[in-house]
């Protein structure tokens, strides 16, 4: 078996997503780079305001999954956040989020990287520590205020966003795990040198060495050492770069437009990155019913992918109240035009 | 605000911890050791809500130094479901929809910046309440 599971049986305890307030259309970024000739791939992105960062839209992720959890923060034993965005290049973004949630000061707390997939790495992590009876509960977050470079094909879709999970036993899980998987390979698919501020990628090289690979590879072998087929699942979340690739990829995996359908918010809110496919997954908890099984399949450049199946439970109901669904997110949406989003997102040069 | 202070008073500036008093039960934000009402000593921390009011506001379009690239703003006085009184930024907000009894919520922002280089200065604003459970 090259799949993972914690000899401790572990699960989801709570959720939470963050998504900004503000929006740009991809017509603006067509209008100002091709004179709206060139057709954007989603409709809007998510855009981080002024006041806030990785590390804020972290925090209030954290805040909404704890609530969920019905935890004190001082239960947790881990506070680990994936971003590529990090506010500080040292300097972690863990510990300020701990201590805004109240959680430290006996709690490890870190930062991870891996492109898109930081997010998950902090999952698989926080299902470890909880799974080998280190702690009780652990904080797995992803969160990225993404940049892509002016004129790039990225800048309609790089996006703010994130979401957390309270990690922790299995009896008091909303969905828990069934079992994970991590494929990764050295892809140069994407990347960004230090201090340099815009990634550059492969272009066409992204889809399929990199994206299609992975995410296929991962969730094909995960179901297979669990002897399901698609048919097994209620809903799955892939990464979602853009809305092409997870529908391509879904449907090589046997997956109906509506088994993803829920959890695809690449449309309305760009590409989140370390945040993108566990975003899509609390959309898809806010939906849940007890039973449901669910796939998540994340994406990293780099490469690699973590895939991870889940069975939700009763407790979902009750649990999802307790904090703002995504979907209220994604409707507190003020539209922004492209000057704005370049104050905004720290564009202008201004000495 | 210098890194000494940044450091002392970020419980109170993160997440809004107060304290309250052990004899007649009065929260206080910010910390201030001695209650108010009794004069008695209240060191016990307190975790506010977040929860309260606008109680009255005004919109800055001349901002003090480490402020500037946020104009402009809205500062209100916040009255929390708790009690005190805060003085804060509101964020996530245009101007026009600010309103005396807007219910608000506080949220952890980036308040002010030392320049590219210097340290990021994180603390509490508040934004309309959002409601939690079903979509709006
Ligand atoms: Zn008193």
């Amino acid at each position: 078996m090259t799949i993972m599971k914690p000899s401790r049986e572990v699960g989801i305890a709570g959720y939470g997503a963050y998504l900004p307030r503000y929006r740009l259309p991809g017509s603006e970024v067509s209008r100002v780079w091709s004179e709206g000739e060139d057709e954007s791939p989603v409709v809007e992105k998510a855009v981080a305001g002024l006041d806030e960062d990785a590390v804020t839209m972290a925090i209030e992720a954290a805040r909404n999954a704890i609530a969920r959890a019905g935890i004190r923060p001082q239960q947790l034993r881990a506070v680990w956040v994936g971003s590529e965005s990090k506010p500080y290049a040292v300097k972690p973004s863990g510990t300020i989020v701990a201590q805004a949630i109240g959680a430290t000061p006996n709690v490890t707390a870190a930062d991870w990287e891996f492109a898109c997939k930081a997010g998950t790495e902090t999952m698989q992590a926080s299902f470890a520590l909880v799974g080998s009876g280190m702690g009780d509960y652990a904080l797995a977050i992803g969160a990225d205020t993404a940049q892509g470079r002016p004129n790039d094909a990225l800048e309609y879709t790089a996006a703010s966003g994130g979401a957390a999970y309270v990690i922790g036993p299995r009896e008091n899980s909303l969905a828990y795990l069934e079992g994970s998987y991590s494929f990764v390979s050295d892809t140069p698919d994407f990347y960004r040198r230090a201090h340099e501020h815009y990634p550059r990628h492969g272009g066409r090289f992204t889809g399929d060495p990199a994206y299609f690979h992975h995410v296929e590879g991962a969730a094909r072998h995960l179901m297979e050492e669990l002897g399901y087929t698609a048919k097994d699942y209620a809903q799955a979340v892939l990464h979602q770069p853009n809305p092409k690739f997870p529908a391509r990829a879904a449907k090589s995996l046997g997956f109906t437009p509506a088994q993803i359908e829920t959890g695809l918010l690449v449309g309305r809110v760009g590409n989140t990155y370390a945040g993108s496919s566990i975003l899509g997954l609390t959309a898809v908890l806010d939906e849940a019913s007890p039973g449901d099984r669910i796939l998540l399949v994340s994406f990293g450049s780099g490469a690699g992918s973590d895939a991870f199946s889940f069975v939700v439970t009763d407790l979902i109901t009750e649990r999802r109240r307790k904090a703002p669904a995504t979907a209220t997110y994604l409707a507190r949406r003020r539209e922004v035009d492209y000057a704005v989003y370049a104050r905004y997102r720290n564009k202008l040069l201004m000495h | 605000m210098h890194i000494p202070r940044q450091w002392r008073t970020r419980d109170q500036r993160l997440s809004l911890m107060g304290e309250v008093c052990p004899k007649c039960g009065v929260k206080l934000f910010p910390p201030r050791d001695v209650c108010p009402e009794c004069s008695g000593p209240a060191k016990e921390p307190f975790a506010l809500s977040g929860r309260g009011a606008v109680y009255s506001y005004s919109t800055v379009y001349h901002a003090p130094e480490g402020y500037e690239s946020y104009v402009p703003y809205t500062v209100a006085l916040v009255r929390l479901e708790e009690g005190p009184m805060v003085t804060a930024q509101l964020t996530d907000v245009d101007k026009e929809q600010v309103a005396i009894g807007m219910p608000v919520e506080m949220v952890t922002r980036k308040i002010a910046e030392d320049g590219e280089d210097g340290a990021i200065l994180y603390g509490y604003k508040f934004r309309p309440a959002l409601e939690a459970g079903a979509a709006c």
